[in-house]
């Protein structure tokens, strides 16, 4: 007989001890309350997996509950592609700890799918001591013993909780919430980053709304939303604005980083020899485009003292403590439950959605206000993914790499609420007495911003890596999907393809002969083999290959792009492989790889924020183009078999497959497109700019 | 008074002549299926049939569906999921979903004109639905695969 060993408390259930924040019981079900939320991302559904699998129940006796802030779990943000990491130990705890309380009976510990089946009346007994158990029961405390049971439900392709209701177009949406007594609101944004509003007419009115004002802060509300869409357009044309030119020019972007001023921060500061190779990269403004426009519900209490939002924020314990510090409130006036929007991919407007709405339904306590943005306002107001540019420059010596250098500037990468002590609320810098915000900053981590996989994972020999974050700009920018990893990826992985070629090397082999890492040459490998690496091409159609370990401690990933860069730039095929650990949920995780490696070739060949030197212009899908169905590449997805701990799959494959279309190209045709968006207009230009 | 028929049913609508169709499907009939994405017709996100043809109901104005039929994802649904539903739901052809009533709408409007449409002509008839989670490749498999199932 073994000897059980005892589990150690995982970091979420330290924060939340309590055995009734985790687990309830209702109807028969048990719920399990988690502190992450659906973003798109099946989080919902994977963690119903872990959780199943950890209280030794089947799917069809739980229910997920999500995130709130009277109930449940405070797990932070979800974001990084943390969830899953951070989720799945402390789901196992719990339901270690349920099981061992709850006496799991053992038909049910030594359980198969028929086993479940053939002992409900031993499963329902199972499920009513668990209701039993003392919520206030401290989990921490327990000794609770490392006994797992088999895996069930993990590894399974269980279909997400939540796509029927949005194929069949039930109610899911925050926009979609209707309370009785509902009110629906809009605020006018000032026409430019840095206008304030310098009249409004007297007795300015519109039937079926009303005026809701407080400096620069202009809304409107009203019982029938196209009185509001009017009356906002009406107010439109009635405010005037003082605007101010504060942009820089668009066409310069890589000369203002580098000549703005700056904190740097350094990752190594070896003495570097000599470089053999040098070139520069860059890529522009971004935005989330999520396709929903943000939006919440709020209602405060008639007699004004407490407030409660409903919000797709990415955050909601933050967004709190940041309402609350915005409004003067104590913290305990303000409540807040999560509801599902369209994908963020970031942090987009949903925190400053949700401090609209409580603006607006603070002029009508007791009335639930829904507020929601205008297409515009999604484009040029929620924060966007910052411009970048690095150097980078190695020395080779027979075809090995010694000495690297890299030096990134960016704005930082983070500017969520309570970021920089301020409550980072859009709203705050327009309400009366209201203060610019402050510039985003990166995370403190290293490598958690601008500088996330700036290092390679390549033996490279001496290294100088560095990052340049301005401390000043006019721009609001904040974390966007992989955040510094999608450039960093593109700029060392474009710049490796240049030394094999520098080296006479295939970039394949080149790679190779720099890792050591075990799992890292597998995905590459692996990567050829499936793309039929170095068989032949039609003219004008090239192979790249792009990798990184995202954030160089979660998931590897290579990706092989294959490009057509004739009269149109077509990326015909992407071939991806991931290397996640131990994977909950096989066909979401294909679902989120694919999804990332799509939306980052939307990034790569089309996208850029527009701007003059005053207001943002891409406020529409024609001035902020995406990638269209026609355009869309054929993805093949494989996955290694693995049993080491599972890693997230949202965030590795952008930058991987930006290198990939860069290198592709090349190979294609032979051009180096440094700068991003890589489009025809930008090979032309490469190729009219060349010596 | 404007008077249509959504769904099937007929009703009188007391908002004025300019109002989006779609507004009056969310706001004054209560049917949140067809999203709002972007009020200008850009993004697709909103498509629902107008006499059989797709359209985008948030540049549709109201005094354009007098008279008319319209048939929102809801209405498609009506009998159980259709055959194109029921394909999305097998292949999982989603990620957040904001996009996909549109695409559903679009997508059944399709093959009732072309029941044998290849993927390029999915891709087509897709182009002016935006995703922006990457599904395209899902979306556009279980589209296919849906022609083989009960008629729409």
């Amino acid at each position: 007989m073994t000897t059980l060993r005892q589990r150690t408390v995982p970091a979420h259930v330290e924060a939340n001890p309590r055995l009734g924040t985790w687990i309830s019981v209702a109807d028969g079900f048990v719920e399990v309350h988690v502190g992450k939320v659906e973003l798109g991302q099946g989080i919902l559904t994977a963690l119903e997996q872990i959780a199943a699998d950890a209280l030794g129940l089947s799917p069809e006796r739980l229910r997920i509950r999500t995130a709130r802030t009277d109930a449940g779990p405070d797990q932070g943000l979800t974001a990084g592609s943390m969830s899953v990491q951070e989720s799945a130990p402390a789901l196992r705890y719990v339901g270690a700890a349920v099981r061992q309380l709850a006496e799991e009976p053992p038909e049910v510990s030594r359980r198969s799918q028929s086993s479940l089946l053939n002992h409900r009346e031993e499963v329902t007994a199972y499920v009513e001591r668990i209701a039993a158990l003392d919520p206030d029961t401290n989990l921490t405390g327990l000794g609770v013993l490392d006994r797992a049971g088999p895996t069930l439900v993990v590894g399974t392709d269980l279909p997400r909780l939540d796509l029927p209701d949005k194929v069949l177009g039930r109610p899911r949406y925050v926009a979609d919430l209707r309370p009785p007594g509902l009110l629906h609101g809009r605020v006018l944004r000032p026409p430019s980053v840095a206008a304030s509003l310098r009249s409004l007419p007297d007795g300015w009115a519109a039937p079926g709304a009303e005026l809701v004002r407080d400096g620069s802060f202009l809304g409107v509300v009203g019982e029938r939303e196209d009185d509001v869409d009017r009356a906002v357009a009406s107010l439109a044309s009635a405010a005037v604005w003082e605007e101010h030119d504060t942009l820089p020019d668009e066409d310069e972007l890589s000369g203002w980083l580098r000549a703005a001023a700056g904190d740097r921060t350094e990752v190594a500061d070896d003495d570097v020899p000599e470089p053999t190779r040098t070139a520069s990269y860059s890529k522009p403004y971004l935005v989330h485009a999520s396709i929903a426009p943000s939006g919440a519900l709020a209602e405060w209490a008639a007699d004004g003292s407490a407030v409660h939002v409903w919000s797709h924020s990415q955050g909601i314990h933050r967004l709190r403590l940041a309402l609350a510090g915005a409004l003067g409130l104590d913290p305990d006036a303000v409540s807040l439950e999560h509801v599902e929007n369209a994908g963020c991919y970031g942090h987009n407007g949903a925190d400053d959605a949700a401090f609209d709405a409580v603006l607006l339904a603070r002029a009508v306590p007791g009335r639930p206000v829904l507020l929601r943005w205008s297409r515009a306002d999604e484009l040029c107001w929620g924060p966007l993914s910052p411009a970048m540019t690095a150097d980078v420059s190695a020395r080779l010596v027979d075809g090995r790499i010694d000495g690297w250098s890299y030096d990134v500037w960016s704005q930082g990468h983070a500017s969520r609420p309570g970021y920089a002590g301020h409550p980072g609320l859009l709203a705050t810098a327009h309400v009366a007495g209201g203060t610019p915000l402050p510039p985003a900053l990166d995370p403190p981590a290293p490598g958690y911003g601008s500088l996330r996989n700036a290092d390679p994972l390549y033996d490279v020999g001496r290294r100088s890596i560095s990052g340049h974050v301005l401390t000043e700009a006019p721009l609001r920018v904040s974390a966007m999907r992989s955040l510094g990893a999608f450039f960093n990826v593109f700029a060392i992985e474009s710049f490796a393809d240049e030394l094999a070629a520098d080296a006479g090397l295939d970039p394949v082999d080149f790679r190779l002969a720099h890792l050591t890492d075990p799992r890292a040459r597998a995905v590459i490998e692996s990567a050829a083999t499936e793309s039929g690496w170095g068989t032949a091409l039609p003219e004008s159609v090239g192979r790249g290959l792009g990798f990184a370990r995202y954030k160089n401690l979660g998931a590897y990933c290579a990706i092989v792009a294959e490009v057509e860069a004739g009269t149109e730039l077509r990326v015909r095929r992407l071939v991806v492989v991931a290397d996640l650990g131990i994977v909950i949920n096989p066909d979401g995780a294909r679902n989120q790889l694919s999804g990332g490696a799509v939306q980052a070739t939307s990034w790569t060949t089309v996208e850029r924020v527009r701007f003059d030197r005053r207001r943002v212009t891409s406020d529409d899908w024609e001035t902020y183009p995406i990638l269209r169905f026609p355009a869309a590449p054929r993805v093949d997805v494989h996955l290694v078999d693995s049993d080491q701990p599972p890693l997230g799959a949202g965030e590795c494959a952008q930058g991987p497959t930006a290198a990939a279309i860069a290198n592709a190209v090349h190979a294609a045709i032979g051009v180096r497109v440094r700068d991003l968006p890589l489009t025809s207009e930008a090979i032309v230009t490469t190729i009219e700019k060349s010596p | 008074m404007t008077s249509l028929t959504v769904n099937g049913r007929q009703v009188e609508v007391d908002r004025p002549d300019d109002t989006p169709l779609l507004t009056v499907l969310r706001d004054t009939l209560g049917l949140v299926g067809s999203r709002f994405g972007c009020g200008q017709g850009l993004c697709g996100a909103c498509t629902v049939l107008l006499d059989g043809a797709p359209v985008q109901s948030c540049d549709t104005p109201l005094w354009q569906a007098a008279d008319a039929s319209i048939v929102t994802v809801e209405g498609l649904a009506a009998d159980g999921p259709n055959a194109v539903q029921q394909s999305l739901i097998e292949h999982q052809a989603a990620q957040c979903g904001f996009c996909i009533s549109g695409i559903v709408v679009r997508a059944t409007a399709l093959l009732e004109e072309h029941p044998d449409a290849d993927a390029e002509q999915v891709a087509t008839a897709l182009e002016r639905n935006l995703c922006r989670c990457g599904t395209h490749q899902r979306i556009i498999e279980a589209v296919l695969a849906s022609r083989s199932k009960a008629p729409a």
